[in-house]
């Protein structure tokens, strides 16, 4: 197999990575771009904390081969905001107390956003809708349910 | 901070320090950590619950691209899983790698290195294991059967607790008030194992450093269990290791016992190179120890007033194939096997039972919330046959302050009925105005 060129935006900015023929975005994200706020949780597309933007659309990233994703543009948790300059989701989470061990919360804020960008008013019932591909464990759902309803209300 | 007044914390709502971290993604969990020239390690497993180990062959894994190394149980200085050793108790009969008999399906026999995860995984699906399949036993009452297929090397299915079978409790005479009492009532409760399921795997990097020490980054709950296991394993003094934690992506017990360490760290110092060993969800699901499947017999003397005047508890606890924390877990079960509840007469016998299972250990109250189940599941069959409120039931024999226990010890600290009067207004719950009076410091006259 020969590894070939793949060129993509990565958070606004175009990158320009060599992978062999089926190497998941998620790998080419986490190993070769250091962007290692996409979670991998399972690698077989069951828990969501791998989730990322292609094109705005929420996407599990263990199961694209990064070929697929070849001059689109792809957003990853580090592209919604950083620590110093929080999205207001992401303040909503960090004020609402919405994470716990932390490691589903780059998915459920990427899950989120891309909800709150078609429908910046979602009901409970459809947030947990968006949220039902996305597993924290820690079972802290409701706090996560509070703060993208709150996020949605700053927004609006 | 100068304006800030005293006593001024509870009531407020105080910023989380790692929250701002986690829901920007910039938390570094063990998995995103990595280092230049970074070996991947991935176990070989035993695909059957029970069988003798004939041979390991590495020679198709061996001509894997990549491969690097491999470990077997002669690599390892000291091959015993040595968490129990560390509180005192034996036997320590889990090996780190399995060399003569594998005893849970999963059961790891062999370690691949190679300078890729994809390599690794290749070279360990190539390793080729002649295995003798023996017979396996998955029920703890079949297993203390006469015939059952022994799972220990000390040959028999159970734990040896100061000379006994089973960890007891004896307090009255509880078959005597049993033969006294107006009725009989009995339940068998069943509880299946249950992993953790962190949604972060457990895994670890050991990186040798120039002065010959060992750093690990490690996603272990119990961080210096974690060392002094590894230094006992690779018999090396303590100080040759340096464990970072702190960052651990949901644990609930399931990452007490880690095993990761040991191995990542002596394939570190044999290679001379950074080594990650983190667990595919299979293995998180299937490996990592469980909490541990309980069968649980209840028979209570009551009288027809709804007094329990005995309870006597026959309880098996399914160890798996090895010990870990269950034998110390059984001993909890013992203590709480009664319930909250004050009994006059009280019998409990608890077996700590060796199967061909994944071996269970630690988790959220491992030994008494699987008594407390089985309890409460009694507690409300007693009410429905008495017709009594189950909440008079259990508040009548809520243990209150200078109670003994069945184990001996006075209670001082009792909070049982509080409890129960605040949840009862919580969850919007009438209660009479006699288990409204009820205080844990007061027994009260029997209406």
């Amino acid at each position: 197999m020969t590894a070939r060129a793949v060129g993509f935006a990565l958070n606004g900015e175009p990158v320009a990575v060599l992978a062999e023929p089926l190497t998941t975005l998620q790998s080419v994200l986490r190993e070769q771009l250091g962007m290692t706020g996409t979670k991998a949780g399972c690698r077989q597309g069951g828990c969501g904390t791998c989730t990322v933007h292609v094109d705005g659309e929420p996407t599990l990233s263990c199961l694209v081969p990064v070929e697929n994703v070849e001059d689109r543009a792809v957003t990853t948790i580090e592209g919604l905001g950083s620590p110093e300059e929080p999205s207001a989701l992401q303040a909503a989470f960090h004020e609402g107390f919405a994470t716990q061990c932390g490691f589903c919360s780059p998915g459920m804020v990427a899950i989120a956003s891309a909800l709150l960008e078609r429908n910046p008013d979602p009901s409970a019932e459809e947030i947990g809708e968006a949220l039902a591909g996305n597993v924290c464990r820690c079972t802290g759902i409701a706090p996560i349910v509070a703060a993208i309803e709150d996020a949605a209300e700053r927004m609006r | 901070m100068s304006d800030a007044k005293p006593f001024d914390v509870i009531g407020r709502s105080h910023e989380r320090r790692e929250a701002r971290g986690h829901a920007t993604g910039s938390t570094l969990y063990v998995d995103d950590v990595s280092y230049p020239r970074m070996c991947h390690m991935k176990a070989v497993r035993s695909p059957v619950p029970h069988a003798r180990i004939r041979g390991v062959d590495f020679s198709e894994a061996e001509r894997v691209p990549g491969f690097v190394t491999h470990l077997t149980a002669d690599d390892v200085p000291k091959n015993v899983y040595t968490i129990l050793c560390l509180i005192g108790v034996e036997p320590d009969e889990e090996q780190v790698l399995a060399s003569e008999r594998v005893r849970y399906k999963g059961e790891p026999i062999a370690m691949v290195v190679a300078e890729t995860e994809e390599a690794a995984f290749e070279a360990a699906a190539k390793v080729k294991l002649d295995l003798e399949e023996l017979p396996a036993v998955f029920d703890v009452e079949e297993a203390l059967a006469p015939g059952a297929p022994i799972v220990t090397h000390w040959g028999s299915n159970y734990f040896v607790y100061e000379g006994h079978h089973c960890r007891r409790v004896r307090y009255g005479d509880a078959p005597a008030a049993r033969e006294q009492a107006d009725r009989v009532i009995t339940g068998r409760y069943q509880m299946s194992p249950i992993e953790h399921a962190p949604v972060e795997p457990t895994g670890c990097i050991a990186k040798p450093e120039a002065d010959g020490r060992v750093t690990v980054h490690t996603n272990t709950q119990a961080i210096f269990f974690s060392l002094d296991n590894t230094a006992i394993i690779l018999q090396v003094p303590p100080h040759k290791l340096r464990f970072v934690g702190g960052t651990v992506g949901g644990g609930f017990g399931g990452k007490v016992d880690v095993i990761v360490e040991p191995l990542a760290t002596l394939a570190a110092m044999r290679t001379g190179r950074p080594i990650k060993y983190v667990y595919t969800r299979q293995e998180e699901m299937q490996v990592s120890s469980t909490r541990s499947a309980n069968r649980i017999y209840i028979t209570d003397g009551i009288n027809d007033d709804g007094t329990i005047v005995s309870r006597e508890v026959t309880s098996y606890e399914d160890a798996g194939a090895y010990s870990r924390h269950t034998p110390y877990g059984c001993t909890k079960h013992a203590a709480n096997a009664a319930g909250p509840y004050t009994i006059p007469n009280v019998s409990i016998d608890v077996h700590c039972v060796y199967t061909n299972r994944t071996p269970s250990s630690a988790m959220r109250g491992f030994g008494v919330t699987e008594a407390s189940f089985a309890l409460e599941m009694q507690m409300d069959r007693i009410a429905r046959e008495l017709s009594i409120d189950p909440w008079e039931l259990r508040m009548r024999h809520a243990y209150r302050n200078g109670d003994e226990r069945p184990y001996r010890k006075t209670t001082e600290d009792a909070t049982l009925i509080e409890t129960m009067l605040a949840a009862a207004e919580l969850a919007g719950v009438e209660l009479s105005a006699d288990l409204r009076a009820m205080s844990s410091d007061d027994r009260g006259v029997p209406a």
